[in-house]
């Protein structure tokens, strides 16, 4: 069996105490293998430990006990961060506070200008990397004229230059009107599947979970649940018991089920459904 | 409300001129060289030849004159004071007494001295930065600074200070517009109210506004971090800065013509 790409083992993150209160405990015993290539998904409410399980991936955290490794690198080596770094990019929530530089293509060239690029290597990267994601034509703009969904083509653009095998997005859509959540979830789909980079996408928007290979869900810093969208979709109770809602079309098949029709658990797309209920087509 | 939008930061105006091709290293040092000129020279002849020497290169630069002598508008109130205080307060042979105001030759010369040395300061150095895009700026100063890292300058810390603050300054000033119409729908008042009053109802704007800016540091840092970045030492650049042959030739003008206009006048 293929090494995993990044494997957690029995990992326990225990925030430092604040003002006398006790450190809470953010992950407790998480083991997870991320391959190659995989699109993974990771669900939960607010404070189920998913934004802390993103940050231990490039060694922002390491972890209290356990182990993280990424590549066959160890994050809790101090020595390997930088490579860590480099190997697994990391996109977050406001597009804002992500951007270092007063023009997209200087702010693209950020990451590899501090891996040391020569200049004529970097020029190359920023401009593959922006037309990756749909954005070259705005290669010369200020970040601030930009929309929400442009600036976070842009940080991710800013992160694929590094030429990273992975990249961990930590809520990238949150803060994005509908078109926005749109192009960015179709750029990220597009890198998985074109350019082969693995991906951690942690969001809490049910729809943006469908197209993964694999999800996980999170609780209290334990991983709950953990299957291919429709493994994990069938399990509607459970997943409204953790607070989680399930895509819309999920929800209407369990309510004709409930009436008696006999469609299966964990459909999930618009399609499946026609299909199931128009099957003279 | 639309009070900021027309902020731009800096006044660069794009270009392929001569001047806009020269590195920016060479351009912050002539700057230089013009401003410890103008304290040397001490006499009309010496300031005719430096203004001169600026007409040409802004006649070089094809920058409008418009955009250039606009730049002096900020400046005419220092202007009128600079040269009514000499005018009034030099003693000297009297021109004409009103009570007990006594306007002397020598006021008028000094006045007018001093005046025109500011307006070629701000003209040259205005030159620098209509030309010259803040990145490019910042990288100058950066380079120009990196032989005082050896004395403790940081170089490196204070160009990605300069990137940071350019960056930002648009997103702050788009957050202080929202803050201030936030708090206006819940009846703020920013307009009424003497200078103590005014003063104090910004408190709720720059509360909110400075809580924010904190929090945006922290993920910068965060981002920053996570790309790689551990300060200026073994970074390459996008664009390095190039010092050609046109940079040469430029500075050594500039130099021959200081030594010299230093030197007689």
């Amino acid at each position: 069996m293929k090494e995993p790409l990044i494997r957690f083992t029995n990992v326990n993150f225990i925030y430092a105490k604040t003002h006398g209160e006790e450190g809470q405990a953010a992950l407790k015993d998480v083991n997870l293998e991320v391959f190659e290539g995989e699109f993974v998904a990771v669900l939960g409410h607010n404070g189920s430990g998913k934004s802390t399980l993103a940050k231990h991936v490039n060694a922002l955290l390491t972890p209290t006990s356990g182990q993280v490794t990424v590549a066959g690198f160890d994050t809790s080596d101090q020595d390997s961060v930088w490579e860590i770094r480099q190997k697994v990019g990391m996109v977050f929530q406001n597009p804002d506070n992500q951007l270092v530089a007063t023009t997209v293509e200087e702010d693209v060239a950020f990451g590899p200008e501090n891996l040391g690029v020569p200049s004529a290597e970097i020029r190359r990267r920023v401009n593959a990397s922006l037309e990756a994601v749909d954005m070259l034509s705005y290669s010369l703009h200020s970040p601030h004229q930009l929309s929400g969904g442009q600036k976070q083509r842009v940080a991710i653009a800013g992160v694929i230059s590094m030429l990273p095998k992975c990249i961990v997005l930590d809520e990238p859509t949150a803060m994005l009107d509908p078109d926005g959540r749109r192009e960015v979830m179709k750029t990220i789909h597009r890198l998985n599947k074109e350019e082969g980079i693995t991906v951690l996408h942690i969001t809490h928007h049910m729809d943006e979970v469908i197209g993964a290979d694999r999800v996980i869900v999170m609780d209290e810093g334990r991983i709950v649940l953990e299957g291919t969208p429709r493994e994990v979709f069938s399990q509607v109770d459970l997943l409204r018991s953790l607070h989680l809602d399930v895509p819309q079309v999920t929800d209407l098949a369990e309510r004709l089920r409930n009436r008696g029709y006999s469609i299966p658990k964990g459909t999930l797309t618009v399609n499946e459904m026609v299909m199931l209920l128009c099957p003279s087509d | 409300m639309r009070m900021f939008r027309s902020v731009t930061i800096g006044q660069h105006i794009p270009g392929d001129s001569v001047i806009h091709r020269l590195d920016p290293r060479t351009k912050i040092l002539s700057a230089m060289f013009l401003i410890v000129l103008l304290f040397v020279v001490k006499g009309f002849v010496g300031y005719g030849l430096v203004a001169l020497g600026l007409a040409l290169v802004i006649r070089a630069s094809r920058i409008p004159w418009k955009f250039v002598i606009r730049g002096l508008r900020p400046l005419m109130v220092i202007l009128v004071l600079t040269l009514t205080l000499h005018l009034f307060m030099t003693e000297g042979r009297v021109i004409f007494q009103v009570w007990f105001l006594k306007v002397t030759w020598e006021g008028l010369i000094r006045g007018l001295m001093m005046g025109t040395r500011l307006v070629l300061l701000i003209l040259g150095t205005s030159m620098l930065t209509l030309t010259t895009s803040p990145m490019q700026l910042t990288d100058g100063i950066e380079t120009l600074l990196k032989p005082g890292k050896k004395i403790g300058i940081p170089a490196h810390e204070l160009a990605m200070m300069m990137t940071i603050a350019l960056r930002f300054i648009p997103t702050l000033l788009e957050e202080t517009e929202k803050i201030m119409k936030a708090q206006m729908a819940r009846g703020a008042d920013f307009q009424s109210g003497g200078i103590m009053q005014r003063a104090r109802s910004l408190i709720p704007l720059l509360v909110p506004l400075f809580v924010n800016a904190f929090r945006r540091a922290d993920d910068l840092a965060i981002a920053m971090e996570a790309r790689g970045y551990r300060g200026g030492e073994g970074r390459t650049k996008l664009k390095e800065l190039k010092f050609q042959r046109l940079d040469a030739v430029a500075l050594g003008l500039v130099i021959t013509f200081s030594v010299l206009v230093g030197a007689f006048f």
